[in-house]
């Protein structure tokens, strides 16, 4: 066997201290096979722990919560005995290496974590950052990303509803592939990973283990530089069709008792599933590492351990299920094997034909793994941008090449790529603020969106991270839904620069701040740190995903207008004038990205979003935005594009008009009513103390401001709806 | 009407098809397993869903065409037993050799999901009667193979016998090159056989059958073919 030196440690992307740490607890110099499970399991990616000390500070309860973060996903009570469970997660590493199968393989995972809860997948979302588009490689990143989503998602046949996507530079060279599912369960058939029951069989199901994959963790764990392209092996790669049948087969087996225990096999594969397992239920664990179904000759124990390949799971049966387990995989025509057992030894006993070659106590490698406090500086306040500073353009000219810009341009190219109404509940499909996706043969649906805007985290992480959150509680309330829970997927740079532990701390603090003043806690995530090449960071970029309860199919919003004759009303605004900070028009129209972004006044948010679905849920209206990236001209011209009519504003905030037009001010909403409602709603906002200004009538096919130009809502789509598919047909 | 729905490995839109079914006919159809080599004979209709059946690895629909059920399937079909083939299930049936034709990838090599609009050709059929001759449809499409293509000699005779159920148009019935979303020869999306007993279509009718999911325009086809076989 050979000798560990310190290339090899440093190989496995080990410190010398961490290194000091494996030798105390083994007692002896690990073989290779024991520091390869090492270097797993305390990878960044696996372990947490640059971010645990900080991811603890989250706000995770509430009286619906059924399970918060540490298991495969978070757990929430929808109702009438149901459950959602969702999570996003990242493959940010893979997808810029290999766009197609990184981010196949990234929805396949999260698909997993879902459904080894014992929840049917209902709905995929994405949430992806691309580096600039003038760039050579974003081009090729997005149309491989794009299609790896929709040929994994397509195929399983689960419908990818929604999700967003941003371009800028700070992502040329390592962009963000974050995937999310929402799955829906009895409330009294969730599965959990915690093994239990001396003796008990150890199974592996699915796709045979194959080399893929090897140190994917460990690759998600360290910076890129130029030769990463190097490690495009250690890509997986992704097979949906197994996946759909691995879904199915689990299903089946789920409506039985035969189940204990049950752990996607993801990042780190048979060894973190394994170690999982064993930890959170105390117990020992012996494998036959012979028995793994292999889809190769020569594998060692070591490859094994290590390799990433897709589409597997692994449990604790009832003794005395296996045959009936085997059979539902049978029928299925995936492998099924007895791999191992449960032990009462707290380790972890590897074996090859007969001979012992690994054996490593359990809970020091998971439970114990190490935790560092790396030191941190606070981002310093960035100053405010006075609106009078700012570039003046014709309202017209600035919108139309706002709407037309990479940031605010129609998505439809990409969704249309991906299958949004398979399963055949998809109520709210995509472009609108929310998803919405009806529980099945029910009239009451689960709203589901991803935001974040992470031009204001880099700014001022702690508005920045409100902000994130509260933007999702935003659009599930436009839509006429409940926000319960989010989860979070935390994109930053190298942890180990003080500064940029400093974004992670802030962004933190403000989600935190966030979930407590909207009720809205954290129920599941994923952090992702390194996403760095060169020395050059992302944008800190806390994506979240967040869920709602629409309870009424019959009272929920869109975005289109509905007719014309129709009231506008703006709720949120107040005496604010405009914030030009951070905005799209302060980028895209004066050339200057800067400035403090808007701040978030998480009461003044809730009291709006309270008001705005109780007027949508008394039935008084069915049209409503909410006001995000370039502000009310944008939202309202948005809402025109979806339907064809125009409107003619009023605008008059008592400041320079580029700033009430283009601002953006957090807690808005547009809402068309009827004109014979509309003096009603005013009211009842007066009397809840919620701002609420008439800006105009809905009505023909132009869009106006204050009289003079009126600009043809029809050239506004055009313009809107060409640039992807036109930036897209371009060179490749 | 008792009607079943073929489940292949891979198959994605079966649940989707009996809904539909169970919603215009009030009882669920019966679910048949891709090995089965006995089907109830009695049956009146056979549904083949969309999807991705054994993956569509091979090429889409070929491997399904010859799984053990499909030779049933065949059997009832000459006998006169209505079956329809959504998406993955038309190009199962032409892989099976119960519709002419072959669909290819799209000819923008994408995926494509959306709503189109289409022109009702053939109102003499089962699935088709409740509509009228030239009324516009609006069904949704979602398929990265659904580029139907026949010789031109083959193209002659499905346009001769009236066999072109269903065209891709624009919104007021015009069929033209710029409607043609995925290249298909003569905008062609859905075809019958020469009986009529046979509908294979790329759009997906069971996708839209209440106003809440964006459209009802499927939900006729359904309400017919429950009329019709009962």
């Amino acid at each position: 066997m050979s000798k560990i030196t310190p290339e090899i440690v440093a190989q496995h992307g080990l410190t010398a201290d961490e290194y000091k740490l494996v030798l105390d607890i083994m007692g002896r110099e690990p073989n290779l096979t024991e520091l390869g499970i090492f270097s797993v399991m305390w990878s960044e990616h696996c372990s947490y722990k640059s971010s645990k000390k900080w991811l603890k500070t989250l706000p995770t309860k509430a009286p619906w919560v059924i399970c918060g973060p540490g298991e495969n996903a978070g757990v929430i009570d929808i109702g009438e005995n149901l459950a959602a469970i969702f999570k996003m997660e990242s493959h940010n590493h893979p997808s810029f290496i290999e766009p197609y199968q990184g981010a196949a393989t990234g929805v396949g995972g999260i698909l997993r974590d879902v459904f080894t809860m014992g929840a049917r997948p209902v709905a995929n979302l994405n949430a992806l950052r691309f580096g600039s588009p003038d760039h050579a490689k974003t081009r090729h990143l997005v149309s491989g990303v794009v299609s790896g989503i929709g040929g994994y998602g397509n195929c399983v046949g689960v419908p990818t509803v929604g999700g967003e996507v941003n371009f800028h530079s700070s992502y040329n060279g390592n962009i963000l592939v974050n995937a999310m599912t929402v799955g829906v369960a009895q409330q009294d058939k969730i599965f959990y990973s915690a093994a239990a029951g001396i003796g008990n069989p150890v199974v592996y199901v699915g796709s045979k283990t194959g080399r893929d994959g090897i140190h994917g963790a460990t690759m998600a764990s360290a910076e890129f530089n130029a030769d990463s392209e190097e490690k495009r092996p250690t890509v997986q790669v992704g097979d949906p069709f197994t996946e759909k049948l691995l879904i199915e087969a689990c299903m089946e087996l789920m409506a039985t008792d035969a189940i204990v225990a049950i752990q996607d096999m993801g990042a780190a594969g048979l060894t973190s599933s394994s170690f999982e397992m064993a930890s959170k239920g105390g117990m020992g664990v012996e494998l036959e590492l012979d028995k793994v179904p292999m889809r190769e000759t020569g594998m060692t124990p070591y490859e094994l351990m290590l390799s990433e390949s897709q589409e597997r799971m692994l449990m604790v049966l009832v003794p005395g299920k296996e045959d009936m387990a085997r059979a539902i995989f049978e029928k299925w025509e995936l492998d099924f094997a007895v791999i191992g057992t449960l032990t009462d030894t707290g380790r972890m006993v590897l074996k090859w034909h007969g001979e012992v070659v690994g054996d490593l106590p359990i809970d020091p490698l998971a439970a114990a793994s190490p935790e560092y406090d790396r030191p941190w500086v606070p981002t310093p306040k960035a100053p405010e941008v006075q609106p009078s500073d700012v570039t003046e353009l014709a309202w017209n000219e600035a919108l139309a090449r706002l709407i037309a810009s990479p940031d605010l341009a129609s998505r439809r190219w990409i969704w249309e790529q991906y299958d949004h109404m398979v399963m055949g509940d998809t109520v709210g499909r995509p472009g609108g603020d929310a998803s919405v996706v009806r529980l099945h043969k029910s009239n009451r649906g689960l709203a589901v969106t991803t935001d974040c805007t992470p031009r204001y985290v880099k700014a001022d992480p702690v508005e920045g991270g409100k902000q994130a959150v509260a933007e999702t509680w935003r659009n599930i309330t436009a839509v006429g839904g409940r926000p319960l829970a989010i989860t979070d997927n935390m994109n930053f740079g190298n942890p180990e620069k003080p500064e940029i532990m400093g974004q992670f701390v802030g962004s933190c603090q403000g989600i935190g701040e966030a979930c407590i003043a909207l009720d809205y806690p954290v129920v599941s995530g994923n952090v992702s740190l390194y996403n760095e090449t060169a020395g050059q960071a992302i944008l800190p970029t806390p994506a979240i995903g967040g869920v709602g309860l629409v309870d009424d199919l019959d009272k929920t919003a869109s975005i289109p207008f509905k007719a014309e004759g129709q009231v506008l009303v703006l709720f949120g605004q107040g005496d604010r004038q405009g914030w030009l900070g951070q905005s799209l028009y302060l980028r895209e129209i004066a050339g200057r990205e800067e400035g403090a972004p808007p701040p978030v006044d998480l009461a003044l948010e809730r009291k709006v979003g309270d008001f705005v679905r109780g007027v949508i849920t008394a039935g008084d209206t069915d049209t409503v935005h909410d006001l995000a990236d370039g502000g009310l001209l944008v939202a309202v011209a948005e809402m025109a594009m979806s339907s064809g009519i125009g409107a003619a504003l009023t605008v008059d905030f008592g400041g320079p008009l580029h700033a009430a037009l283009f601002g953006e001010d957090q807690a808005r909403y547009v809402v068309a009513v009827d004109a014979a409602k509309a003096d009603a709603v005013l009211a009842q906002a007066a009397a809840a103390g919620v701002p609420a200004l008439k800006i105009g009538v809905t009505g023909g096919n132009t869009l106006s401001v204050n009289g003079g130009v009126a600009v043809p809502v029809k050239a506004l789509r055009d313009a809107n709806e060409a640039w992807l598919p036109e930036y897209m047909s371009h060179g490749g | 009407m008792k009607a079943a729905v073929i489940v292949f490995p891979g198959s994605n839109c079966d649940r989707d098809l009996a809904v539909a079914l169970e919603k215009s006919s009030g009882k669920a159809p019966i679910m048949l397993w891709h090995r089965e080599t006995e089907v109830p004979q009695d049956l009146d209709l056979i549904a083949v869903p969309g999807g991705f059946s054994y993956g569509d690895y091979l090429r889409s629909g070929a491997m399904a065409a010859h799984s053990p059920v499909m030779r049933e399937v065949k059997r009832m079909a000459e006998k006169g037993v209505r079956v329809l083939g959504v998406c993955n299930g038309f190009q199962i049936l032409t892989e099976a050799g119960l519709l002419p034709g072959a669909l290819m990838r799209n000819r923008d090599l994408k995926f494509i999901c959306r709503d189109v609009h289409l022109k009702v050709e053939n109102t003499d059929t089962a699935f088709t009667g409740p509509y009228t001759k030239g009324q516009v449809v609006r069904f949704p499409v979602a398929h990265h193979d659904g580029n139907f293509f026949a010789d031109d000699e083959l193209l002659k005779r499905i346009e001769g016998n009236g066999q072109v159920a269903f065209r891709y148009a624009a919104a007021d019935g015009t069929v033209s090159d710029a409607t043609n979303i995925n290249g298909s020869r003569n905008n062609i999306a859905g075809i019958v056989n020469e009986k009529g007993t046979v509908l294979g279509m790329m759009p997906h009718p069971e996708r839209l059958i209440e106003p809440k999911l964006g459209g009802a325009d499927g939900k006729p086809m359904f309400d017919a073919l429950v009329e019709a076989l009962s």
